[in-house]
């Protein structure tokens, strides 16, 4: 007990239902003071933050006082029964069982004051583990304005547990909720945790428990949510349902493409300043090509995608927050499980346009095993938002900017169809993996569709810094050390002294001597040496290819590295039987080491991220070559 | 013998057994965990579109979505408007 005792900091789990606010509360709670990581092995989550107890606070009664608590903020589960991956994380955590989390001294229960009859059920189970419990009753606020009365003291004294209502989002309740869980983890050491999976009839006599307390302390009961069935009635109504859906793709990816440009376009010019600023004010030499073609040439180019990054995550965690995303899924049921993929998978689809990783992430909340693995296996085909460097560089360069039947501009029609493809080649592939390799049987959907709720603005403030965070890093980190690996590769050997003039001296460096001997490979797709040198580094991440090239082609001709005049470059030396096949070679080719890293993670196997690079290699090797060469028979070689 | 997959949009139903001979084991738990329970008060509220399938339910105050496949397992008795609350 006094190993417990001595400690200052106790961890607190947050527990709750799917979209109790648990959160908010945390949030709320900690504010910034927060940390997100993954657990080992699997990609979930793990949020934990810390919160210094003030005066208000501390406890008054004797014994050393809890001085900060490090609160973890769990995934929803509806039972410890888990059913997915985040909600085993839950059950292995509050028993004390996972590996690599302390046991928690105390949980808080979040409950959904709204809706008390389906959210009691898991505060008893929780509570049969004899780990000390505050309850936090959340949403008090809405609750009472649909006229829910409740009495406090009877609900406290039916489950044995302190309750403390609060409102999470406007910050209420807090201190009391506080002083409360940390005189609970003061008084009493973790118990060992008595937990077996529930028969049926364990849980119909809970929720038979749950009517009966509620039949005790309840006074008057809440009103249905009229604004949810409002909106629902448009929203998942067969036809305009299906109408409002396209209207909020199309808003997004509206707003990524154009209302992205203007900050983008502004970081552009920003990077493009610093490297003439910097040219001016450097002796030339190694080291000024080396920050300028290598540094800020190559990291530049990448932090130009910002932005765009920046809005598709905005949108996700909008919709996601605000109850949509689930009605999305119920939307798409149909369509995903023609392919053999389950509702759910269009989360994770749709987050892959931002980036495959997140989307990988996202098909934790997949409960069946088979489903999960064909939805991250198809994501890496989902248009990332690394492919558009590449794309806009090539449709830049090779599209001409005209208009089709007067209104189109044909270089959005092509890009459109760069995604189209992105979009028909995931669903395409799952079909296939679940009629072969993952066969199986249609796994079941139940799903919630949570109230709605404004999305709340600290929440996706939070989020954005952590993934504007992640970006940065990754800019200032592999695609730094990349772009100076680049540099390096393209830069030396330096050509000899005899060396016949004419020839570029790329041409005697060692990333020369390797795109020269992949060349023949490459040739059947149209591509040369050069695009060999890029496509090697470009393996790494795929915005890194745009870079590269830049790299080599202003290596090659001796000029300083401008993004904004390779386009021009390269229209100059490549036809368009090459470009396209290079397109082509996006929408399929497993670009992007960290991917892989992540598949193997969450497989917990090589072996599935090997399939996946090896199937995407070949479809990717296949498609290029048949564009290439069906490109040269139209005479565009 | 009807089950929940057999109503449509706007019908208000009692659940009696969830379960009973079809519905393996695991989905029972997770349909009761979900508050499908017996004596559970259901309603129909929402179709997908097209093919009408998977249905939102409303139960024990919650939009639940499930298809018509596990709707199956879950018998229930019609209740007329009135009764339904």
């Amino acid at each position: 007990m006094s190993a417990v005792r001595d400690e200052s900091i106790s961890t607190v789990a947050l527990v709750g239902l799917p979209n109790c606010g648990k959160t908010s509360l945390f949030n709320a709670l900690t504010g910034s003071r927060q940390k997100v990581a993954n657990y080992p092995g699997v990609t979930v989550e793990r949020k934990e933050g810390w919160v210094r107890l003030g005066m208000s606070a501390a406890s008054d009664n004797s014994g050393p006082a809890v001085s900060q608590l490090r609160l973890l903020d769990l995934p929803g589960t509806y039972s410890l029964d888990s059913r997915t991956p985040d909600e085993e994380i839950t059950r292995e955590v509050v028993l004390g069982r996972h590996a690599a989390e302390v046991q928690p001294q105390a949980l808080i229960a979040v409950v959904d004051a709204t809706n008390l009859e389906r959210n009691l059920g898991l505060v008893l189970e929780l509570k049969a583990l004899g780990l000390p419990i505050v309850l936090a009753l959340n949403m008090m606020d809405l609750a009472g304005r649909r006229g829910l009365e409740l009495d406090l003291s009877v609900l406290e004294r039916e489950l044995g547990v302190p309750v403390i209502p609060t409102v999470a989002v406007k910050a209420e309740g807090l201190a009391p909720l506080l002083a409360r869980v940390s005189e609970r983890c003061a008084k009493r050491p973790p118990a060992q945790c008595p937990w077996q999976k529930p028969t049926a009839a364990e849980v119909r006599e809970r929720f038979a428990r749950v009517d009966q307390i509620l039949k005790n302390c309840v006074r008057r009961r809440s009103k249905p949510a009229a604004l949810t069935h409002a909106i629902d009635r448009l929203v998942l109504h067969p036809v305009w349902g299906a109408v409002v859906l396209l209207l909020a793709l199309g808003l997004m990816f509206q707003a990524i493409f154009s209302w992205a440009s203007i900050p983008a376009d502004a970081i552009e010019a920003g990077v493009a300043a610093f490297g003439g600023w910097m040219g001016d004010r450097m002796p030339e030499g190694p080291l000024k090509s080396l920050l300028i073609d290598g540094v800020i040439a190559g990291v530049g180019s990448v932090l130009v995608f910002l932005p765009q990054i920046l809005i598709l995550f905005a949108f996700i965690f909008a919709l996601e927050d605000s109850g949509y995303l689930a009605r999305a899924a119920f939307l798409m049921d149909r369509a995903m499980s023609a392919v053999g993929l389950h509702g759910r998978a269009f989360i994770p689809l749709l987050s892959s346009y931002a980036c495959a990783i997140p989307g990988i992430m996202a098909t934790r909340t997949i409960a069946n095993p088979r489903d999960r693995l064909a939805t991250i296996l198809v994501a890496p085909l989902t248009t990332c938002s690394a492919r558009l460097p590449v794309y806009t560089l090539l449709v830049g360069a090779f599209v001409p900017a005209r208009k089709v039947a007067g209104v189109l501009g044909l270089q959005g029609l092509v890009l459109f169809g760069l995604y189209l493809a992105g979009t028909i080649a995931p669903l395409t592939v799952a079909a296939v993996l679940r009629r072969t390799v993952l066969k199986g049987p249609k796994p079941a959907l139940l799903l919630e569709l949570p109230t709605y709720k404004r999305p709340s603005l600290r929440g996706l403030a939070l989020g954005l810094i952590e993934r504007t965070r992640l970006f940065v890093r990754r800019a200032g980190t592999v695609i730094l050390s990349l772009s100076v690996m680049i540099w390096v590769l393209s830069s030396y050997p330096k050509p000899p002294a005899d060396a016949p003039a004419g020839v570029p001296a790329i041409h005697y460096s060692h990333a020369g001597q390797i795109g020269r001997a992949i060349e023949p490979l490459l040739r059947p797709l149209g591509f040369d040496w050069r695009v060999g040198v890029a496509l090697v580094p470009g393996f790494a991440a795929r915005e890194v290819m745009v870079s590269a090239l830049g790299t080599v082609y202003s290596v090659e001709q001796g000029t300083e590295a401008d993004t904004s005049a390779l386009g021009a470059r390269l229209a100059g030396s490549w036809s368009l039987a090459t470009a396209l096949s290079l397109m082509v070679w996006y929408i399929f080719a497993p670009q992007c080491l960290s991917t892989l890293a992540v598949v193997r993670r969450e497989t917990n196997s090589w072996r599935w991220a090997a399939f996946l690079m090896a199937y995407m290699t070949v479809l990717a090797y296949g498609a290029s070559f048949v564009t290439f060469q069906l490109a040269r028979a139209m005479g565009w070689g | 013998m009807i089950t929940l997959a057999d109503l449509s949009v706007g019908e208000r139903a009692r659940v009696v057994e969830v379960g009973g001979q079809t519905g393996g084991d695991a989905l029972v738990r997770a349909l009761l965990e979900m508050g499908v329970l017996e004596g559970s008060d259901v309603r129909i509220l929402h179709e997908a579109p097209i093919s009408g399938d998977p249905i939102a339910i409303e139960v024990r105050g919650a939009l639940i979505a499930l298809r018509r496949q596990e709707a199956r397992c879950v018998r229930v008795e019609r209740l007329d408007q009135e009764a339904g609350r």
